[in-house]
């Protein structure tokens, strides 16, 4: 079973610049949780916060039940055993091939025989779908092989928590789905929490269960994924609408007169378009075959009853 | 980088930081055998061969020098005395000084801040392992040790450099030369020389690792890391060279 994680008012600044301030909430255990916001609101510095490779300077994280801000150097090294993250380009180490890559965490931290360490090594990358590539070095593969490549890595110690810093980036659209496809069966697999940083939004409407958004130095909202789906906070309708009118600029932010201005200028023709933008997006699911455990049965038929009803809708629309 | 005027010392403060906790790393198990291994063949690869062609015409230079200057004093006797005593005290250690810098400390550089940048070290750290234990440790080690192995070598070379240059270019007399070999140099210049060597060494890997862990931005930030740390890593060696000699001449008695 995952483990939660529990932010309270967490602060971090480089300099005089905040990068975000106050920010409170809590990783419920075993679920997947999105982070989203604009591009440079700082999700890659909450992630490196929350594995303690970067310090705050207010606020604390607690995590099975110690405050790993206040936590000394070699204490952190034994709290990130419960942590497996994914970093943007795989993080590889460029000088040994993707088997040892794997293997690397589990040769540093356990006494395992080689035959064990092979077959723990060889299950991981069967389930991210590398067997065959174990000799090869991570500047010969693609982006999207080296961040499976990293994901196995990760896997490998059987942490409770994992974190994907932008899984998305630099790939398909198929690559994606493929991806997203993957973290759902893992989160059925392995129960742990799973934080997913990003701007995709197309993925953060059908992978969690929780959606929170950066934005503006501060954590607009944090919730489950209906409540942010259907919110009419003007920044995560713009953000999670891909649409230009709204409070986030090209730059960073704009004045309140243009935004009320664009805003009203949207108005009703807008509203026409807001139930489809606002339609929840249908959850994906495990795939067939993964034996689900009861919270992801629990979903999967929330789900199904969801999806009965939207088509009885559809059908009392047609007559 | 930043102008305030706590940057430089915030900096000098975290590189010795980082110098205490490398000493308070070391003993700790298990010892990285493979990577010290590793890592003393690489720096004693990009080494060598630089090191033995520069102090070849270091001791000639020397020889040179001594050679007319003893000729005009009368003294051709001393000749060997002194180039012997000027390749071993001084020389030596700051050939070496030079070398590991240059080469060796630029390779531990380049490579430790491509690792930084690609967020190698930040998924070390998140996978429960201490770079300080895994990479820097056994780097240092090793350098300390060519450090060590290569200020023989330039003694060595650069003695036989002198020797060569003065006997046969400038007509000087082998028996001469051999004979106040021992006249003014001592055995425990080569010890200070060695003792120089590999504190020339700690302290050129733990620039070398501090600029690398610490590059960021990009692939520009890891070429101001390597540049940066040589320049440091020369004035640290220099200043360093003249107070290890200084507190030599107070506590070993002189000869001649």
């Amino acid at each position: 079973m995952g483990v939660e994680i529990c932010v309270e008012g967490l602060t971090k600044s480089f300099g005089r610049q905040v990068i975000w301030q106050d920010v409170s909430l809590t990783l419920p255990a075993g679920e997947v949780s999105v982070m989203l916001g604009p591009s440079g609101t700082g999700k890659s510095v909450f992630l490196k916060t929350l594995v303690g490779l970067l310090r705050p300077e207010r606020g604390s994280i607690r995590i099975a039940g110690q405050d790993i801000t206040t936590l000394r150097e070699h204490e952190l090294y034994e709290v990130r055993k419960l942590f497996g993250v994914l970093f943007q380009d795989g993080a590889l180490f460029g000088s040994m091939n993707l088997y040892d890559n794997i293997a690397f965490p589990l040769r540093e931290h356990t006494r395992k025989p080689e035959g064990e360490i092979r077959r723990i090594v060889l299950e991981k990358m069967d389930m991210v779908g590398l067997i065959g590539a174990e000799d090869k070095l991570p500047g010969e593969i693609s982006g999207g092989m080296r961040k499976r490549a990293g994901l196995a890595r990760a896997l490998v110690l059987d942490p409770e928590i994992i974190l994907f810093d932008e899984p998305d980036s630099g790939l398909d659209p198929v690559r994606v789905a493929y991806l997203n496809q993957l973290i759902v069966d893992l989160n059925a697999q392995i129960d742990a929490t799973f934080l997913i940083v990003t701007h995709d939004i197309a993925s953060a409407r059908q992978v969690p269960d929780n959606i929170g958004l950066l934005f503006r130095r501060e954590l607009v909202m944090f919730g489950p994924r209906e409540q942010l789906l259907t919110s009419e906070e003007p920044v995560v309708r713009q953000f999670l609408g891909g649409r230009m009118q709204g409070p986030i600029g090209m730059a960073e932010e704009k004045d309140a007169a243009q935004v009320e201005q664009e805003l009203a200028q949207l108005g009703e023709a807008a509203d026409a378009a807001v139930p489809d933008v606002l339609e929840l997006t249908p959850r994906l699911l495990p795939t067939e075959g993964i034996e689900r455990p009861p919270r992801w049965v629990e979903i999967a038929d929330r789900e199904a009853l969801r999806r009965l009803r939207a088509s009885v809708r559809g059908r009392a629309g047609d007559a | 980088m930043s102008l305030s005027p706590t940057g430089a010392l915030r900096q000098s403060g975290s590189l010795f930081a980082m110098g205490l906790d490398v000493l308070r790393t070391v003993p700790k198990r298990p010892f990285q055998v493979r990577e010290f291994i590793q890592q003393a063949w690489f720096v004693a690869s990009v080494t060598i061969l630089p090191t033995a062609l520069v102090s070849i015409p270091f001791g000639a230079v020397i020889a040179l020098q001594i050679g007319s200057l003893t000729r005009q004093l009368g003294a051709q006797s001393f000749s060997g005395a002194a180039s012997v005593l000027a390749v071993l005290r001084e020389a030596s250690p700051i050939v070496t000084a030079l070398l590991i810098a240059g080469a060796g400390g630029t390779a531990i550089c380049a490579d430790l801040g491509a690792r930084k940048i690609r967020e190698e070290i930040d998924a070390m750290q998140v996978l429960g392992i201490d770079p300080i234990h895994r990479l820097v440790v056994p780097r240092v080690l090793a350098t300390m040790l060519v450090a060590v192995l290569l200020n023989g070598l330039v003694s060595v070379v650069g003695v036989a450099g002198g020797y060569f240059f003065n006997v046969v270019l400038q007509n000087g007399t082998p028996g001469a030369y051999l004979a106040s070999f021992t006249t003014l140099a001592q055995l425990s210049d080569l010890w200070a020389a060695e003792l120089k060597a590999l504190v020339f060494g700690a302290i050129a890997a733990i620039v070398a690792s501090y600029k690398g862990l610490t590059a960021k931005g990009g692939p520009k930030g890891v070429g101001d890391a390597v540049n940066q740390s040589v320049v440091i890593t020369f004035m640290l060696l220099f200043v360093t060279n003249f107070v290890m000699t200084a507190v030599y001449f107070q506590i070993v008695p002189q000869r001649g």
